[in-house]
């Protein structure tokens, strides 16, 4: 259980222009509603403010004063505010959200366009989880900002700056005195906050690591309970529990001592607006209104004081999020398209590696002087060790990957010369691990193609031998497809993976071939789908079964990222070389798994 | 609040905290509620132009009585909060012990994520209950009573007046909060539809980049974003309802004061003192009306949460130690023998094993064969205990199962599951998992066995490597080798394989087998395996189909009788010749 910091928990400052202003891009196309904004806030902010100078009216000049008529005037003036301060608060906040909204709405969407054209590598080297949490929860921070923070900020200080108005009109004398309290209350505000924060961090933490204790032990209930380990465990989670327990204890501490501060501090400014406004009031320099007026003033303080202080924390987070998301906007990783391609319409199938140099990383070349020629039609088995550099022949092939020297050639035509889209529809690549997207059985044969006929998608799923088990689905082809296939058997993914690659009936097949072991039956249907999936066009394969091998027109040995062996079966068999090895390790003892 | 009720014997064990926490509650909300009342005496006394001494006084008072009123008010959080968060911490506690000792059963019929929730959210409502819904609803009810019987004193008409919207704040409070409740949870499904479909798009980006899928994928992901923007917009219809109307029904009660009393003041029936306070008891009351419908919601949610757990902590731990258990037998030889056992999962789903008898003599190797889903590993959890046989019995050292402790039937057998789990912790702790003190030189001799001691090596930190999120990933082999060893690291008299092997490659196999053969000269050895090569050395080998015994006896036997057995051999023998000839 080692507490390492994540990068995402790191916070900084609350404000940064550079960010400020990206973010402001983000915001302009909707400045109309930021205007209309600011001046309900405005307005909204003085409504408040402006009835206890009403009462002081109502009670100095109608009460005192024995006026009737007066005091139903002021009464529905007092209404009229209450009513026009509602609406308009109403508007203010749904605008605000809306604006937030469509704000986070572009931002969302835009990053993902942008996460869309990175190349493979940046996948391949960042973890999927922070790339996931950069377009969800960041631009969620984002979110609270923009709809209650940068313009609830104005709405706060408008506030504090209409009571200060009204206070200091009235009486500066007596408001000099009353706000002498002030400086406590911001202080003592504003340190409330930092302390909370720094306690509710350590509760996070604890509750972060409590989720995680149970998550992996809920899942490896089997491993505690074969092991008769339920009375460690039970302690193990004990410490945590009481960690936890602490931590939440402690920050209490900082609520209970707060509240009652912040009732203290206003009952304070009563008691002064008591004695020396008292004393004014005897000495008759000011009226029993403007006591009782500021008093319900020293009321209205807080809450925006409160706000105020909130408003940093999510400013500070806002900016963390801001500067992760704009990192990944200016993530570069992408592999370039030509400007001018050369169109790439209908294609043979001949592939030509030249004297092809690739390293994922500086010098460290994975694949070495890589020479290979197929001819239209042929399939080429590749075979090796692990990290011999068959997948690189993939990424690179795909242009997952661009090669560091060298040229791949398509029909004789260079590929970083075409649209790097237009070669990949020519070619449909089958991957080891199958990944099957939510949606239906249909959806993840045609990925969502309007060209794949229904005849076209059955015929294809029939080919391949998927179509049996999809007929015998309650719902057929339109079974629903859970999150990564989960409803689904191994083998069964695989069929579809096929009948997915078949009914784009590209020119050019990739085959990176699965070692999960299936059932006898299965595995004949796979071999003989792999047979009918090779067929009449250029394949190339990672081979793992010795059927495909043998029946493949040509065997590229690839070793340490260099090809060193090319021929058929029994030739390579002959020569006693690396092949040959091979065969007796990897291939030799594969067995038909029991029916 | 039937649910809620099973929390009484934890608040019995807190009463001490709970009846202080009221005390302090009585005591504070007495100093509050007081200090309106010195204010009137102030405002009535500058109305008749008293001294200034006067006035000091009961500007001193009003300070004096407020820190009293802090003071208790910081005690009420520090006993009844913290009593929450106790109760917390024991729920939780209780929670996790019933669930450590519930069979397996339970786990397969419950996903990690419901288990999960449970154990934050479902806790958190509880504990929100506990603490602000307890506190606050004592002190609305003490609060409005105290305030209320002197503002009545004052002038019933005006007092009734004024509240009269307060109840309806409670009310609307109740409403939206529910409201809002239910709409909020939509929006957090919509996030994570929107958080699956990036997770699932940037794991398969090969595939979506192969066929060319972005522009797709980029209309799906914005159309998601669309509804939430929607459901997010719905809330806030709701939720921008409440600020206003709280400003309505509290401004409109200061009016009524204002008006009503004024007219009061000017009729002589009341002082200009009397309205100050009215007006001030209301800015304490409306805080508690706010509170009050929302510990209404808190509760409701509290009692759903807590029927939730309490199912949980009544489910039944049918797999533990009875009245039957003879707690003399502490340790087994390692023969193990089935009489007529069979097994289903659920009473209404078919029997996954039916009528299994067959015995394995102490020491001897048994193999078991069979299709998937033909029940070999059900079979095996029979032998751990971790089920309970339907119908038949399974015997150890010829006792009962069900009578031997469960402690000494877990540590006898070494269970090598086919999905190897291990904890995200060192691998040192990971081997050495099922030892009750640590022994290094015991680990070194598994991991050696399992062949998992050169993989070891080359980890950076060795076995104080830490595997996992945090950590290194292991491949899958190395998986099973660290778990093979950390069963064999307890001495095992029975040691279980099923299927331990499948992403170890053949020749490590066959190494790690002929290790095996040494360690396992005086233990029982039962092996799952496809492949004939690993099991025609058994003593015996099992055939399962369809969750019978179709076949039993050693490798010449079965062979002999040309069934099910001598086709997967033959079958395995054609694919190697063929593999030859050509």
């Amino acid at each position: 259980m080692a507490d390492q910091k994540n990068d995402d928990d790191v916070l900084g400052k609350a404000y940064d222009s550079t960010l400020m202003k990206r973010l402001l891009a983000f915001i302009m196309p909707y400045k109309q509603y930021v205007i209309l904004a600011i001046v309900l806030n405005v307005l909204v902010a003085a409504l408040g403010p402006l009835r206890p100078y009403l009462t002081k009216i109502a009670i100095d000049d109608y009460i005192v004063g024995k006026n009737y008529p007066g005091l139903l005037m002021i009464g529905i003036a007092l209404i009229g505010t209450l009513i026009i301060q509602s609406v308009m608060q109403y508007l203010l906040t749904y605008y605000t959200q809306y604006l937030g909204q469509k704000t986070i709405l572009d931002l969302r969407t835009k990053l993902f366009r942008h996460v869309q054209t990175l190349a493979v590598k940046y996948f391949d080297k960042t973890p999927i989880g922070r790339t996931v949490t950069r377009v969800t929860n960041d631009i969620e921070t984002l979110n609270e900002m923009f709809s209650s923070g940068i313009i609830m900020i104005f709405s706060d200080i408008f506030i504090i700056i209409w009571i200060f108005g009204f206070m200091f009109a009235i009486d500066w004398k007596l408001s000099l005195v009353t706000l002498s309290v002030m400086p406590f209350l911001i202080y003592g505000t504003f340190l409330f906050r930092k302390k909370a924060r720094e306690a509710y961090r350590d509760v996070r933490l604890y509750v972060a690591r409590l989720n995680s204790y149970m998550q992996e032990h809920v899942s490896g209930i089997s491993i505690t309970q074969s092991f008769n380990k339920q009375d460690i465990e039970l302690s193990t989670f004990s410490d945590i529990n009481r960690d936890h327990r602490d931590a939440n204890v402690r920050s209490v501490f900082y609520y209970a001592i707060f509240f009652p501060a912040v009732e203290f501090l206003t009952y304070a400014a009563i008691a002064l607006i008591i004695w020396y406004g008292g004393g004014q009031v005897i000495q008759q320099q000011i009226t029993l209104g403007v006591l009782l007026a500021f008093i319900q003033y020293t009321e209205m303080f807080f809450r925006p004081i409160r706000d105020l202080s909130e408003k940093y924390n999510i400013l500070q987070t806002a900016m963390a999020s801001s500067e992760r998301i704009f990192t990944l906007f200016d993530e570069t990783t992408i592999i370039k398209n030509p400007e001018n391609p050369k169109p790439l319409k209908v294609v043979e199938g001949k592939i030509d590696f030249k004297n092809v140099w690739f390293a994922y990383n500086n010098d460290e070349y994975v694949l070495k002087n890589v020479n290979l020629s197929i001819n239209p039609g042929e399939t080429v088995a590749i075979v090796g060790h692990t990290g011999a550099g068959k997948s690189s022949m993939i990424n690179i092939l795909t242009r997952f990957y661009d090669i560091n020297k060298g040229e791949i050639l398509v029909d004789g035509i260079n590929i970083t010369e075409v649209d790097k889209r237009e070669l990949r529809r020519h070619i449909s690549l089958v991957l080891q691990d199958v990944f099957l997207f939510h949606g239906t059985i249909r959806s993840n044969i045609t990925m969502g193609s309007n060209a794949i006929s229904d005849e076209q998608m059955i015929k294809a799923a029939e080919l391949v031998g998927a179509d049996k088990f999809i007929r015998t689905l309650p719902n057929g082809y339109n079974e629903e497809v859970k999150e990564r296939g989960s409803t689904l058997s191994v083998g069964q993914k695989q069929l579809i993976s096929f009948a997915r690659a078949l009914a784009n009936n590209p020119r050019i097949l990739i085959l990176d071939e699965a070692t999960s072991s299936v059932d006898t039956e299965t595995e004949f249907l796979i071999q003989e789908a792999i047979q009918k999936l090779l067929k009449n066009r250029t394949s190339i394969v990672i081979a793992h079964r010795l059927s495909t091998i043998q029946n493949a027109n040509k065997i590229v040995v690839m070793h340490k990222g260099e090809i060193k062996e090319v021929g058929n079966h029994q030739e390579l068999l002959a020569k006693k070389g690396i092949y040959y090895k091979l065969y007796q390790l990897q291939y030799k003892d594969q067995e038909l798994p029991v029916q | 609040m039937k649910n809620l009720r099973s929390l009484i014997p934890y608040f019995l064990r807190y009463k001490k905290l709970l009846i202080w926490g009221i005390i302090f509650i009585i005591l504070s909300n007495t100093a509050n509620t007081y200090i309106p009342v010195i204010i009137k005496n102030a405002v009535n006394a500058l109305e008749t132009n008293l001294k200034m001494e006067v006035i000091l006084g009961y500007a001193g008072m009003i300070v004096l009585v407020s820190i009293v009123g802090g003071v208790f008010r910081y005690y009420i959080r520090q006993t009844i909060i913290v009593m929450s968060r106790e109760i917390e911490f024991d729920v939780r506690q209780d929670f996790w012990t019933h669930l450590l000792r519930l069979p397996l059963r339970y786990f397969k019929d419950t996903s990690t994520g419901t288990i999960m929730a449970h154990a934050t959210n479902d806790i958190s409502a509880v504990r929100m209950f506990i603490g602000p819904a307890v506190m606050y609803s004592i002190d609305t009810i003490l609060r409005l009573g105290l305030s209320v019987t002197i503002m009545i004193q004052i002038s019933p008409t005006v007092t009734l007046a004024a509240l009269a919207p307060l109840p309806f704040l409670s009310i609307l409070v109740y409403y939206v909060g529910k409201k809002v409740h239910t709409r909020f949870t939509l929006i957090q499904e919509k996030f994570a539809e929107l958080t699956t479909k990036a997770q699932e798009n940037f794991s398969g980006i090969r595939v979506i980049k192969s066929y060319v899928k972005e522009e797709s994928e980029i209309e799906e992901f914005s159309v998601l974003s669309k509804e939430y923007l929607e459901r997010n917009m719905k809330l806030v219809k709701i939720q921008a309802l409440f600020q206003p109307l709280l400003f309505l029904l509290t401004g409109f009660s200061v009016i009524v004061v204002v008006y009503l009393g004024g007219m009061k003041v000017i009729q002589g029936e009341i002082s200009l003192g009397d309205m100050t306070a009215l007006i001030i008891y209301l800015n304490i009351l409306i805080w508690p009306m706010i509170a009050f419908g929302w510990v209404i919601n808190i509760v409701q949610q509290a009692e759903a949460s807590m029927n939730r757990i309490n199912k949980i902590l009544n489910e039944p731990i049918d797999i533990a130690d009875s009245d039957s258990t003879d707690y003399s037998i502490k340790e087994l030889t390692g023969s193990v023998e089935f009489k007529n056992v069979s097994f289903s999962y659920k009473p209404t789903s078919p029997n996954v094993l039916d009528s299994i008898s067959f015995s394995i003599p102490k020491g001897s190797t048994v193999a078991i064969m069979g299709a998937t889903g033909s029940g070999k590993s059900t079979l095996i959890s029979l032998i751990s205990r971790l089920y309970d046989a339907t119908e038949g019995t399974v015997l150890l050292d010829g006792k009962p199962i069900t009578t031997i402790p469960l402690a000494t039937v877990r540590t006898t057998i070494g269970l090598v599951q086919q999905e190897a789990l291990l904890f995200s912790n060192t691998i040192r702790n990971n081997l050495t998992y099922g030892l009750k003190e640590h022994n290094e030189e015991l680990m070194l001799k598994c991991s050696a066995i399992a062949q998992f001691d050169k993989d070891v090596q080359e980890f950076p930190q060795g076995y104080d490597t830490i595997i996992g999120e945090r950590g290194i990933t292991m491949s899958g082999g190395q998986k099973q080798r660290a778990s093979l060893a950390r069963a064999l690291t307890i001495d095992p008299k029975i040691l279980i394989l099923d299927d331990s092997f499948s992403a170890v490659d053949t020749h490590t196999e066959e190494e790690i087998l002929k290790n095996l053969k040494d360690f396992m000269r005086e233990r029982t050895s039962i092996i799952i395996s496809h492949r004939v090569s690993t099991v025609k050395d058994a003593d015996t080998i099992i055939v399962l189909e369809n969750g019978r015994i179709a076949e039993k006896g050693t490798h010449d036997e079965l062979i002999a009788i040309k069934g099910l057995y001598n086709d997967i051999y033959t079958k395995q023998l054609l694919e190697k010749e063929l593999e030859e000839a050509e």
